[in-house]
């Protein structure tokens, strides 16, 4: 064969493929494709769901607790009988840490897997990569860390707080209880804290409090030297800590080696967990502020025994958080809303989603119908000499979600 | 070269397509096919890679990099066409309070668009390759900085939220220049138009290999001196190797970003980048299929392992690269070829003899690049 025969082969082949791919064409866009159809199955003495947390990559420390705790509460509802007369059936994906592998794996899970709904999820990342694809699909996630709002998905139930019900609550304990006028703000260079210090500032504006700076360094980054030394300079009454991951080892160390102290200036933190407590070093932290909805302390009857239980699955020095009590309820929430629709399609669930309630290890939740976000009790936390979290300050009951802020007239939204 | 092998290459090349166009579509779910049309994306990229690195001696570290161009320049236009004329993409809205920096509008331009993918990679490459090139940088010196370059770039694309997604990257893209990308149907035409594109490019190398420029690449792959000495400049032919290389990269990036409807740091950063240079190790970097068949392969194991073994898939990938490093330095096309020359041994006809016609990148040997810079 000479080579003119081999370039006309390869020539008939392009072309082909070529048309092969016009001929094909489907809908244009703003059509309306044949919606797919859910192949989820209902009919056996089993429904499936799915899990898509980090197993690996950075995020896997985090997300690995979330798995956890989605277990457990997967094993006691199907202890208890399942969800609507049918046992669950878990099928686990590892997102990596990656939002390119979350939006494949979600996609697997709807349409390979056939799942009724998907729990999992961390970063905002891999949110923003999930959503297309469980609104493209019109299938379920629910997602259970706290976020920096502005966002509310039909397919998506947010069961951890939004910024109404954990950053705001936080300025309000500064400045009711701490009385200050002045704050600085530390943060890692993404969405979240960029947001969260938007919402800030304007607060601040509102209320007469001084910003005296806003530091990002980013994700990752371990050098504060400079960033501490402005801290220290500018003389704030508070530093606000938006902070993510290993960083927070570096500032906190930088902040105790210069001399600042939880009494002289406070640094509240709303990415600082029980688990993440060790990693940065007790000694580095105690005494300093944390906003959460949960903590292992709660002396509620729910959650002693949520905290034994989780104890006995994992090991004695396995402790409780906030991100993971959310996951953990998210599943329970799911339940009840499938119960109450007494069906697993997607519409209906969402359709029957508006009150339904669980008694959480953090307290009673309520789910929003209109925004798929959930009350919550908002909880500023100080933390102990043993690494864990004590309530020093709670809200006044369940805050009601309100992920654009529209109940506040200093935000002026987008 | 002989009659024998180009028949070969030429059987080859239409059981790639035979299986590509006619096999895959007929037997895998849509979903399936979605997920080959990602490793096509790679394998594009691959292909420029095992001419750089196979046929050229330059292990390019940093793909990553001319991958992102061009996903990024798609992804750009893609998100303004679904804002519409005179809208800015949404999270523009949401991060940057609605303002768009500039150099985003011409992204508006279909034409400009394809334009950029291609042209973009081609001034960056030819910029950074004369630098490189004509101070004789080489070796791990040149690995080191390319993978630099991608891990700067990387950096860049998260420091910058409000004009490039940051670390959410782009994604949510609802249309493909006018088709919707919700329709299963129009994904199917994806994927032909990703498995066209790699069959194309395979041909092309096909070409190439055999060209005039073809030899003088592997000549200065392996005696650069010599070339250097035989009046040629090897910075020159490398240079275009290394163009065409990153050409293919952003081809394979422009494709993935309507393919897989996202692109992030994490797809262009140095863990991508290695990840394209493994698939090309494990296939065999100098070979004709070796690389694409090899990001093939390593796409479908990362997907198949990591869905049966959710926990504990990395610990095989990671072993199974140890593997190949060890004992195939030339990969599986190495394999191949060993298994083929025994059946000659055993009971060929002479035509053994002339498969000594074959260029001397055909053989594994020691040279410029050793297995062990796979794994630096």
């Amino acid at each position: 064969m000479n080579s003119r025969t081999t370039r006309t082969i390869t020539a008939a082949f392009s072309v082909a493929a070529l048309a092969g791919a016009l001929a094909g064409c489907g809908a244009k866009a703003g059509e309306s494709a044949d919606a797919a159809e859910s192949c989820v199955e209902t009919d056996g003495d089993t429904v499936k769901i799915g899990f898509l947390n980090s197993l690996s990559g950075t995020m896997a420390i985090s997300e690995t607790t979330v798995f956890k705790s989605l277990s457990m509460a997967a094993e006691e509802i199907n202890a208890d009988g399942g969800v609507l007369g049918k046992q669950l059936e878990i099928v686990s994906e590892d997102g990596q840490s990656e939002p390119t592998v979350f939006a494949e794996k979600a996609t697997k899970l709807i349409d390979q897997d056939c799942v009724a709904a998907v729990f999992g999820g961390w970063t905002s990342s891999s949110r923003k990569a999930m959503l297309p694809v469980f609104e493209g699909k019109d299938a379920l996630l629910f997602y259970p860390v706290q976020y920096e709002g502005l966002e509310a998905s039909e397919n998506i139930f947010y069961t951890g707080a939004t910024t109404n019900q954990q950053i705001i609550p936080a300025l309000d304990y500064l400045k009711d209880e701490k009385g200050i006028e002045s704050i600085f703000l530390v943060g890692s260079d993404y969405v979240f804290p960029r947001t969260a210090n938007a919402i800030i500032q304007a607060y601040a504006e509102e209320h007469g409090i001084e910003v005296l700076g806003e530091e990002y360094q980013p994700l990752g980054s371990t050098s504060f030297g400079t960033v501490v030394d402005k801290v220290k300079a500018a003389g704030a009454d508070a530093v606000f800590n938006t902070l993510n991951g290993d960083s927070n080892v570096a500032f906190f160390k930088e902040y105790k080696g210069k001399g600042l102290t939880a009494e002289s200036m406070p640094v509240v933190s709303v990415s600082i967990a029980e688990e993440e407590v060790p990693g940065v070093g007790v000694d580095n932290l105690v005494g300093q502020y944390t906003a959460w909805n949960y903590y292992q302390t709660l002396e509620t009857p729910v959650n002693e025994e949520f905290v034994a239980a989780f104890k006995e699955a994992n090991g004695a020095k396995a402790v409780t958080s906030d991100p993971m009590e959310a996951a953990y309820t998210s599943l329970h929430l799911w339940k009840g809303m499938v119960e109450k629709a007494d069906s697993f399609d997607v519409d209906d669930v969402v359709a029957a989603a508006d009150g339904v309630t669980f008694e959480a290890p953090e307290g009673t939740v309520t789910v929003n119908g209109e925004n798929h976000h959930i009350a919550k009790t908002a909880l500023i936390g100080q933390i102990r000499e043993d690494g864990l979290i004590e309530t020093v300050w709670s809200s006044d009951g369940p805050i009601e979600p309100d992920p654009f802020l529209e109940g506040y007239a200093w935000w002026e939204g987008e | 070269m002989s009659r024998r092998t180009t028949l070969l290459t030429a059987l080859g090349w239409l059981a790639l397509a035979a299986a590509l166009l006619g096999l895959a579509p007929a037997l895998l779910s849509d979903f399936r096919l979605g997920l080959l049309a990602k490793y096509c994306c790679y394998a594009i990229a691959a292909v420029g890679i095992g001419l750089a690195w196979g046929r050229g001696g330059m292990l390019v570290l940093g793909q990553g990099l001319y991958f992102g161009l061009g996903g990024y320049a798609m992804a750009m236009h893609l998100k303004l066409t679904d804002a519409g004329p005179g809208q800015v993409p949404d999270f523009m809205v949401l991060y940057a309070g609605g303002e768009m920096p500039v150099w985003w509008e011409p992204f508006r331009s279909p034409v400009v668009t394809l334009l950029a993918i291609l042209l973009l990679p081609v001034l960056v490459a030819t910029v950074l390759g004369a630098a490189i090139f004509k101070r004789r940088v080489k070796g791990a010196y040149f690995a080191i900085l390319s993978q630099a370059l991608t891990a700067a770039f990387a950096i860049l694309l998260i420091g910058q939220v409000k004009t490039t997604g940051g670390f959410n990257g782009l994604n949510n893209f609802q249309s493909f220049f006018g088709y919707s990308l919700y329709d299963p149907v129009n994904k199917r035409m994806l994927y032909f138009l990703a498995a066209g594109v790699l069959l194309a490019s395979v041909a092309l190398m096909a070409q190439l290999h055999r060209s005039r420029f073809g030899e003088l690449l592997v000549a200065t792959r392996d005696a650069e001196e010599r070339v250097r000495f035989l009046g040629h400049d090897p910075a020159n032919v490398k240079l275009v190797a290394y163009v065409l290389a990153a050409v293919l990269a952003s081809v394979g990036g422009a494709l993935f970003v309507p393919v897989v409807g996202i692109i992030s740091p994490e797809d262009v950063g140095v863990g991508a980048s290695i990840a394209l240079v493994a698939g090309v190790a494990l296939g065999g970097r100098a070979s004709l299929f070796g690389p694409a068949l090899g990001a093939l392969l390593v796409g479908y194991a990362e997907t198949s392992l990591s869905e049966s073994f959710p926990g504990s898939w990395s610990y095989f990938q990671g072993g199974l690269f140890v593997v190949v490093v060890l004992l195939l330095p030339g990969g599986l096309a190495q394999a191949l070829s060993a298994l083929a020359s025994v059946r000659h041994r055993v009971g060929g006809p002479p035509g053994g003899r002339r498969r000594r016609e074959r260029p001397a990148s055909d053989r594994t040997r020691p040279g410029p690049t050793t297995p062990q810079e796979v794994t630096a």
